[in-house]
């Protein structure tokens, strides 16, 4: 029933503008990917490609093995999930959420109980005969996903579903999505601007950014070693400095930043370093201390402010203006001179740009 | 506390009244009138000026082809107007600003000009008959009209709904018929409505492209004045007056008449 969905070296244009650039992109079957990006990076364009409400320059997507680039939107079956729901506004939620079933010339009795049944799994059976307009958000939310789900389809694409939702409905609803999707093992397409929702509920996130894909990993390898500088700052490594190799000594390498500031990286901790290379690290990851004989870099303090596990300091570097936390065990002055201790486990070493 | 009108407001409001309201209570008082000549106040009470109309062979035919060329340009008007409508609303992005105005332009030039220009250039040039003349000169004047109404309810519109039943398995043919047009359907009605109103009541376009042995209620109407003065002028307005009212009736009972400020 669920297929792997394989996107290849896509191209797409609006008129004359190149909305997407030679992307790819391969899903697992009864795998949830999500595409994650500011407005405009291309995630709908994306979605509306696999859709087949838009037609690709160059490139080719397959369901299962199954050619789709050519067919009809109308033959694709898969589901969608839109960002307004998008319900049949003449329709009862019944007739809305059995919709797909009678395109698919399921009718009578076998229709209303595979269309009760899937309204009972989102706990909507009693708001059968209402019409859209007299939902709530979560509720014609949950409408247009048993609509979705109930045609069985071998791919879901949902098209940032929760962002009209209020806060605490969208973390409801998102692990709600979750839980039906895993039951079902259909493989899905997310998309969303929310980093949290993403990484949530996906097995894996790609970072996309003016059309094109800049990491596909687990939220995990994203969170902790992005791959590059873009993908760095977007999961909020404040910091990026870039060093130079000086010398390196059997497992030791020293490396120094603008100004001069020398640092020294172990490699069991960092596997290789290139010659040039960008130390990224957040300010969990740069511990002020006012213990200037540790190594570090050289720093004025500059505005303090208070984040309840720590305390975060703006400071003035050689380097460059960073951002490191201190003790809330030791609370420094601004204009004090300290020095920032990168943390190994909390930085990483990427290639520079 | 309510607010107390201004004596002078209630005066205005009262003259504007009488001002759109009195010219159709003398046309009815002079139809209803019992002399031969057109009279108001009307001296005697009698509906034989209604009678009148059907009984003169040229009304009943003109009120026959007026209904018949009404509703077959409405129809040919809607049939152009829906399909043109929703290309002009679905495709507005990709589509230059200047396409859809150019839909409505024909309202901006005067009848007149649209009457005669169709006159010298569909009815000479090709030798048209003049029904065919009529049917494709009215439906070139309610055209804009049609478009302007349809469009007004597609703005409101979500294609994405259109898109939602395509990706549930239903062809675009068919997703037109069953999800797009139920949900513009108050639109389409008042846009029929008014298209079959301003066909039935127009004179300037009509006046071009009757002939000998072929012409409209109105232009009938006008034909009769010059040669008689009887009430029967003020019972055929007013037969067009209750043909309008009942279906501006039936256009304020599905939508109100909201759309007609826009
Ligand atoms: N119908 C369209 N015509 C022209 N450009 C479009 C159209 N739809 C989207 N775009 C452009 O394509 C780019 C990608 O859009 P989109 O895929 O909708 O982004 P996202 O969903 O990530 O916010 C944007 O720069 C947008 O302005
Ligand atoms: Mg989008």
């Amino acid at each position: 029933m669920t297929k792997p969905l394989s996107i290849r070296n896509i191209t797409a244009h609006y008129g004359r503008t190149l909305v997407l650039e030679d992307l790819s992109l391969e899903v697992a079957e009864g795998e949830l990917v999500s595409l994650l990006g500011a407005s405009g990076c291309g995630k709908t364009t994306t979605l509306r490609l696999v859709a087949g409400f838009l037609q690709p320059t160059s490139g080719a997507i397959t369901l299962g093995g199954r050619d789709l680039t050519r067919l009809p939107a109308h033959q694709r079956d898969i589901g969608l999930v839109f960002q307004n729901y998008a319900l049949f506004p003449h329709l009862s939620v019944a007739d809305n959420v059995g919709f797909g079933l009678k395109q698919r010339n399921v009718t009578g009795d076998a229709r209303t109980k595979r269309v009760n049944a899937m309204l009972e799994r989102v706990g909507l059976d009693h708001l059968a005969d209402r019409l859209p307009a007299a939902l709530s958000g979560g509720q014609k939310q949950r409408v247009a996903l048993a609509r979705a789900l109930v045609i069985e389809p071998p791919l879901l694409m949902f098209d940032e579903p929760l962002s009209n939702l209020d806060a605490k409905l969208r973390v409801d609803m998102r692990v709600e999505i979750r839980q039906l999707q895993r039951a079902n093992g259909t493989t899905s397409v997310y998309v969303t601007h929310d980093q949290e929702e993403a990484f949530s509920i996906s097995d894996r996130v790609a970072i996309m950014h003016a059309g094109r894909i800049m990491q596909l990993d687990t939220p995990e390898n994203l969170y902790q070693r992005p791959a590059n500088a873009f993908v760095a700052r977007f999961v909020g490594f404040e910091n990026l400095i870039p060093m130079k190799v000086v010398a390196r000594d059997g497992a030791l390498v020293t490396a120094e930043a603008a100004g001069g500031v020398r640092l020294s990286f172990g490699l069991e901790q960092f596997g290789e370093i290139p010659d040039d290379f960008v130390l990224a690290c957040r300010a969990d990851g740069l511990t002020v201390t006012d213990n200037l004989a540790v190594e570090g870099i050289p720093a004025t303090l500059g505005l303090r402010t208070y984040l309840g596990r720590a305390y975060q300091y703006q400071c003035d570097t050689a380097a460059g203006a960073l951002v490191a936390n201190g003790p809330l065990s030791r609370v420094l002055q601004p204009g004090s001179a300290a020095k920032l201790v990168p943390v190994p486990e909390q930085c990483t070493i990427l290639k520079p740009e | 506390m309510p607010t107390k009108l201004h004596p002078a407001l209630i005066g205005f409001t009262v003259l504007v009244f009488i001002f759109l309201v009195g010219p159709l209570i003398i046309v009815v008082g002079a139809a209803v009138s019992d002399t031969s000549y057109l009279t108001f106040p009307p001296h005697g009470l009698s509906l034989r000026w209604f009678e009148n109309i059907f009984a003169i062979d040229a009304f009943r035919r003109t009120i026959l082809t007026s209904l018949q060329v009404a509703v077959l340009a409405t129809f040919v008007a809607l049939l152009i107007g829906i399909p043109a409508s929703y290309a002009l609303n679905r495709y507005r992005i990709q589509l230059p600003g200047w396409l859809s105005t150019l839909f409505v332009l024909p309202v901006l030039v005067p009848e007149l000009v649209l009457g005669f220009s169709l006159l010298k250039n569909v009815a000479y040039q090709f030798n048209a008959p003049i029904f065919l003349s009529l049917v494709v000169g009215h439906t070139i004047l309610i055209l804009p009209y049609v478009i302007r109404v349809i469009s007004a309810s597609l703005a409101s519109f979500d294609f994405s709904v259109e898109e939602a039943a395509i990706s549930l398995g239903s062809p675009p043919l068919k997703t037109f018929f069953t999800i797009l047009l139920p949900n513009v359907r108050s639109g389409v009605i008042a846009a029929f409505i008014l298209a079959f109103i301003t066909s039935i009541n127009d004179v300037s376009i009509s006046i071009f492209l009757t002939g000998p042995g072929l012409s409209t209620l109105p232009i009938q109407l006008l034909a009769h004045m010059e040669q008689f003065f009887d009430p029967t002028v003020a019972s055929v307005s007013v037969l067009l007056m209750v043909l309008t009212v009942a279906v501006m009736a039936i256009v304020e009972r599905t939508l109100g008449l909201t759309f007609l400020a826009k």
